[in-house]
Order: structure tokens, then sequence, then C-alpha cells
């Protein structure tokens, strides 16, 4: 394949893991970033967004569309009620202390992945796309529906940027991050807010799954990956910088993208994890990330 | 970042000795339940205990889910046939989660904890490797149902056997004079990036030198990967066929992605039907795998010629004619491996029987038992086919088939001949010391 198709085909694949990644990491920057917890359980949340996205198409008939578009709207909702209890449960308790969280998160992560290996199986399960258009480009053909991604992706991230900055419960989560302590006194519930960003981060990453879920199947283990990516792009980017967090999204995704398809996956993965070596040696607090106060 | 609120404080709850010689009495008076001891005076009417190594979780689940069906139906069938030396057979099935640590650990605890009398069951060659040491060393006769070229290389040890499926070595060799005749000569291969991948990785290439072809280019892809799209620019433009061979959860996604790739405007595909094992050929996107070929160990879908001992193996396992489970079309089998399982448990019996096998004390009896055998023939007990075996290396060889995607299923178009898969051993296990 000549090099310009070639670029092309790596830069598709590299926006879609960047579209996703983006999802998937800003929830994690956003529960840290406002509670300072790191939320270990955040991969298995993803992975309950994709195997509610299977249970809820296969139990709806008809079309494929029905199916999808009911999951898009249910699977984020239901997993964002558990993690409303896992806060309730857990981290409240816990007075979210952030050594004790982490190790509290690792045991949520386990019961997540065991709970879904014992209800619903170690297979991979396929959910049917909304669509299967197949786009022919003179050199090869590309999925309809992975291009789709990258437009849901971007509209949900300027939803979220939106509400962050614009609303009076973004401003509220602002105060929070800025202060918690401050922010209660100036009668803000700061233990409410908690609880709705622990949600909505596990909600980000729900949604992500249920989009990436027609290309790539619902299975108990899919969490581990994105965690680990996430991971990445965080520490990049500078925690809870929502800017930071899709700046390097695209970074880590595009550069992973091109990497793979030029050289080889493992080379990507390399590069990724010494970029946030650098990142950890030369300025710590991330790429757009404060210095903590 | 401080402990406040003393979650680490490990001294407050220090175990004291008394609580610890409580613990240990409790364990001791476990161990010496009446039940652990159950059978110890009563041998001859013990069950024969078969300790099954199983992929229940990790990337193998939906081998290691049919691989029990179909070891349950044999077992079952043995048993009411009268068992094995008039005993009956128990299965004890441990998960392995598809990982070599695990499957070394699950090899370990049925030697000393569960005391079987063989170990069984073994598909992913990379368990296989893993635990192989663990058998023998405790002297456990270890069969698998592997495909791997790893038992018949004789790298492994004298305890490990495959008597029911032919190696990949063998595979390849007799199935490369159809590949290089009536798909292509310029041939790309993808394949797993562990163990089972690198046979095909090795033992193509000069199989299809020995027919006038070639393989132009080799791409390795890890087996936990979930998406494929950017390997496939790596496929050059002059490739004819493509020889494809992915394992794990998303083998459906290869192939989709694949699909969406090239479109009908594809190279030949030759495949192992390992990349869509368990995977409905009819699933939407994969329209263009119609004229694709695949190699099959024993054919998914009822075949017109299917013997007497086929039919009734399928009626015992539970397919349907289309290789699903009976009463849910959608939960398509592995069928082209688990016949595996089926003969393997039929040599076992036949090899424990010669060797008239008592208990443990008899394993070593039961290896030169197992290697004194050298065919097995056509029937009820090895419904894929006659089979001859090499007592030096451990291995069976059976017939291949070829099928063909043609209007939703897959139809066998050609099956080759045992001597076609021969290969000279490249060791010997028998010089080895019991």
């Amino acid at each position: 394949m000549h090099f310009g198709p070639h670029l092309l085909l790596a830069a598709l694949e590299g926006l879609v893991t960047s579209a996703v990644l983006a999802l998937t990491a800003l929830g994690l920057s956003l529960v840290f970033g406002v509670m300072r917890v790191v939320n270990v359980a955040h991969g298995e949340f993803f992975m309950l967004g994709a195997v509610l996205a299977w249970a809820i198409s296969t139990a709806i008939s008809g079309h494929p569309a029905l199916g999808f578009l009911a999951a898009l709207v249910l699977a984020p909702l239901i997993v964002g009620l558990i993690a409303l209890v896992a806060e309730r449960l857990v981290l409240r308790r816990l007075n979210y202390n952030p050594e004790a969280t982490i190790v509290a998160t690792i045991g949520m992560l386990y019961i997540i992945q065991q709970l879904a290996l014992t209800f619903y199986g170690p297979e991979a399960r396929p959910v049917e796309p909304p669509f299967s258009y197949r786009i022919l480009l003179p050199w090869f053909g590309y999925s309809g529906y992975k291009l789709s991604i990258i437009a849901a992706s971007a509209l949900l991230l300027v939803a979220t940027w939106l509400v962050l900055t614009r609303t009076k419960i973004g401003l509220i989560m602002r105060a929070t991050q800025y202060d918690s302590e401050t922010a209660q006194a100036f009668g803000i519930p700061v233990t409410k807010v908690y609880a709705g960003v622990f949600a909505l981060g596990a909600m980000l990453a729900a949604v992500a799954a249920v989009l990436i879920v027609p290309i790539s199947q619902a299975h108990y283990l899919m969490g581990q990956d994105p965690l680990l990516l996430s991971f990445i792009v965080v520490i990049i980017g500078g925690l809870g910088s929502l800017r930071g967090t899709v700046v390097a999204a695209v970074l880590i995704g595009l550069s992973d993208g091109i990497i793979s398809v030029f050289f080889s996956p493992t080379l990507a993965k390399i590069i990724a994890t010494l970029l946030v070596a650098m990142v950890l040696v030369f300025r710590p607090q991330g790429l757009f990330g404060t210095t903590s106060r | 970042m401080t402990d406040k609120n003393g979650f680490f404080d490990l001294s407050r709850s220090a175990l004291t000795r008394r609580t610890a010689l409580k613990g240990l009495a409790a364990g001791a008076g476990l161990a010496v339940a009446p039940g652990f001891v159950r059978y110890s005076q009563a041998q001859s009417s013990a069950p024969i205990k078969i300790g099954f190594q199983s992929h229940r979780t990790g990337i193998g689940a939906a081998y290691g889910r049919w691989y029990e069906k179909t070891t349950a139906a044999a077992v079952k069938a043995i048993n009411d046939a009268g068992g094995i030396n008039g005993r009956q057979v128990e299965v004890i099935i441990e998960d392995d989660g598809t990982d070599p640590g695990r499957g070394a650990e699950v090899v370990g605890k049925f030697a000393s904890q569960h005391k079987t009398d063989i170990v069984y069951g073994t598909l992913f060659s990379h368990v296989v490797i893993g635990s192989a040491p663990a058998a023998g060393e405790a002297k456990m006769p270890y069969f698998v149902v592997s495909e791997g070229h790893h038992v018949a290389s004789t790298k492994l040890n004298r305890y490990v056997f495959q008597p029911g499926i032919t190696d990949v070595k063998s595979q390849i060799q007799s199935m490369a004079p159809w590949i290089a005749a009536n798909a292509g000569k310029k041939v790309t291969q993808i394949f797993p990036d562990f163990a089972f991948g690198y046979d095909h990785r090795d033992y193509l290439p000069p199989a299809l030198k020995a027919q006038g072809a070639e393989v132009i280019a080799q791409i390795a892809i890890p087996p936990t990967e979930s998406s494929f799209t950017k390997y496939f620019p790596q496929i050059p433009a002059e490739t004819e066929v493509i020889y494809h061979v992915m394992v794990g959860p998303a083998v459906l996604t290869f192939v989709k992605e694949l699909g969406e790739f090239y479109g009908s405007n594809r190279p030949q595909l030759f495949g192992f039907i390992d990349s869509l094992e368990a995977t409905d050929i009819n699933s939407p996107g994969l329209e263009f795998l119609d004229g694709s070929h695949f190699w099959e160990g024993s054919p998914r879908y009822a075949q017109p010629d299917d013997s007497p001992a086929q039919k009734a193996y399928r009626a015992a396992v539970g397919i349907d004619d289309n290789g699903a489970a009976v009463g849910d079309p959608k939960d398509v089998s592995t069928a082209a491996h688990m016949f595996g399982c089926w003969e393997t448990l039929y040599v076992v019996k036949k090899a424990m029987e010669d060797a008239g096998y008592k208990g443990p004390e008899d394993r070593a009896k039961l290896v030169e038992a197992t290697e004194a055998l050298t065919e097995f023939a056509d029937g009820p007990e090895h419904p894929q086919g006659p089979k001859t075996f090499n007592g030096k290396i451990h291995q069976c060889f059976g017939i291949q088939n070829i099928s063909k995607v043609e209007g939703g299923r897959l139809n066998v178009v050609h099956k080759t001949k045992i001597e076609d898969g021969l290969y000279e051993p490249e060791g010997d296990y028998t010089t080895q010391a019991l």
C-alpha cells in the first residue's frame, strides 16, 4: 500500500482509538480532579457498559439500531446507578481517604469483574452495529460505523465541556475541585457533588464502551486496556484538566494508530509508556495540569 | 496523604499465637475429615479420577465450555458401558484461566490434593508448555488435546501425550499441496503471537516451498488484541492467498474487519477454523467469506457422507446439523477441535485396560501402555476417522478436512490422507527415564 492511503488508514484508526479513549479518560480525570480518588475500578465500569449494551440490545428485537440506541441511553444510566451505590457503600465510608480508596477500588475491580464472569459468562459476545455501511475508498474499505464513533464522541465531549463550564452544576463541581472545604463553608453539599461526579465518571466510561462494543465485542476482561490507557492519558494531560485529557487522548490515540500501522503495536505501547515517564520526570503535573496547592 | 483513620495500621489486628493455633487445628481437622479418605480402603470400587484442566475463563473460555460438554458426553458413554476396568470414571474440573502459570498450579493441585489418576484436556499451547514440567515432576500422565506441535517436538517430557488430535506440523504438511494447487502460490500468513502461532509460522513456509509456492509475508498478532485493521496494510498487494489462523475472544472482530478492509475484492482466503470457532459463520459482516476455505479437524456442519459413528457422536455431545447446541442455534460449538476430547478419553480407556491399571502406583505402566499403541480404527470411539499413533513422539496422525463456505455452511471439499501428514520424528520420548 502506498504511503498516502497507508497514513490515512493509520490516522482513521488512531482517531477511533482517541475518541473512545478521550471519553474514558475524561471520566477518570473528573473523579480524580474533584474527589482526589484514583479509581482503579474505572475500566470495570467500561466493561459493565459493554456487557449491559449486549444485554439490552439482545433483549430488544427488531432493527439493530433500536437495541443499540436503547443501550446507548440505558447502559450508562445503569452503570451510573451502580457507581452511585458503590460510592455510598464504600468510598464515603472511607472518608475519601486517598490511600484507602485505591485499595477499595482495587477490590471493586475484582468484585465487578467476577460478578460479570458469574452472571454474563466468559464468552465474548457481539453487539450488532446500528448500521453497517462500508465506505469504499480507492485503496481500502472502511467501516462507516467507526467514523460515526468519532463524531459521537466529539459531541459527548462538547456536551460535557458545556456542562462543566456553562451550568450551575458545573460551577459547583469546579468549586468543589478548587477547594472542597471552602465550597462546603459556602453551603455546597460536597458529598452529593462527590457522589454525582463518581457516577458521571463511570457513565462516561460506560458510554465509551457502548460506542466501541459493536466493533470489539463485550468480554468480562475488556476493562484492563482502557484503564491502563486512561491512566497514561490522564498523567500526560494532567489530572483534572479536561483540555489536557482530550489533547493527550488524541495524541496517544493518533500515535498509537500511526506507530502500530507503520511499525508494531508493541512499539506504540512502549513509546506511550516512555512518554508517561518523561512527563513524570520533567512536568509531573502533566501538560495542562496546574501544580497542586 | 496521612493514614488518619488507621486503615493500614496492622498492629490493631495482630495475629495472636492463640488464633494462629486455632486456625492450624481447624485446618488439620478438615484434612482428616472422613470425606478425604472415603475410598482408601476400597480402591477396586473407587472411581478412576481424571483431572480436567479446563479453560473455563480467560481467552480460551469458548473452547473450555465445549471441551467440558464433549468430555461429559464421552465419560457418560464410557460409564454406561461399564467404565474402565470395571470402575466408573469421575472427572474433576479445575479452571486454569487459560494461563500457563495457573495451569502448572492446577496440575500440582490435581497431583497433591485431588490425587487424580491422570490430568487431561488442555488446549492452549502456552498452557500445555507451562504445565508440562509440573506434570513431569509429579510423574503424572498428562493427556492434552492441544493441536500444537510441542508434544511431537519431543521438547516436553515422557508424561505428556497427544493421542486424540493431529498436531499442526502434520496438518500443515498434509494441506500444503491443496493450498498451492487450488488457492494460490503467493501466501501471506496471519497468526497469533504465541506458541501455537509459531507452529504455523515455522512449518508452513517449508511445506509450501516443497509444492512450489511461497510465503511472502508473516504477520503476528497478539492473542489478546481487540482491533485488527491496523495490521492489514502489512499484507502485500501481490498476495494471492491470505492464510489466517486467529484465536481468542476477538476472532469475530478479526474476520469482520478483514471483510471491511477487502470487501468482495479480496485475495483467496484459507483459514484455520480457529479464526471462527464457536462463532456463527452467518454473523452479519461475514458475507465476504463466501467461497473461502477453512481447515476443519472435524466438520462443524453435518456432511452427507457422515459415518454412523459421527452421527452418534454428534447426538451424544448434543450438536445439531449446523454444529450448534441442540436447542440453541446461537451457541456454536468448537466442533473442529472438541472431538479430540472424546477420542483422547477412549485412548486413555484402552491404555488403562492394556496396562491393567489399578491406581496411581501404575502410572508408569500406563505411560508404557500408551506408548505401545499404534492404531485407532474409525468407529464409535474414534468418530473423526482412523488414526495412527507414534509412541516415540506421543502424537497421533489423522485425516484433515478442507471445507468451503457455500450458501452459509461449510461443505467438506477435500480430505487428506494420514500418510500426507507423516514426518520424520524429531526425537524419542521412550528413551527418557520414567
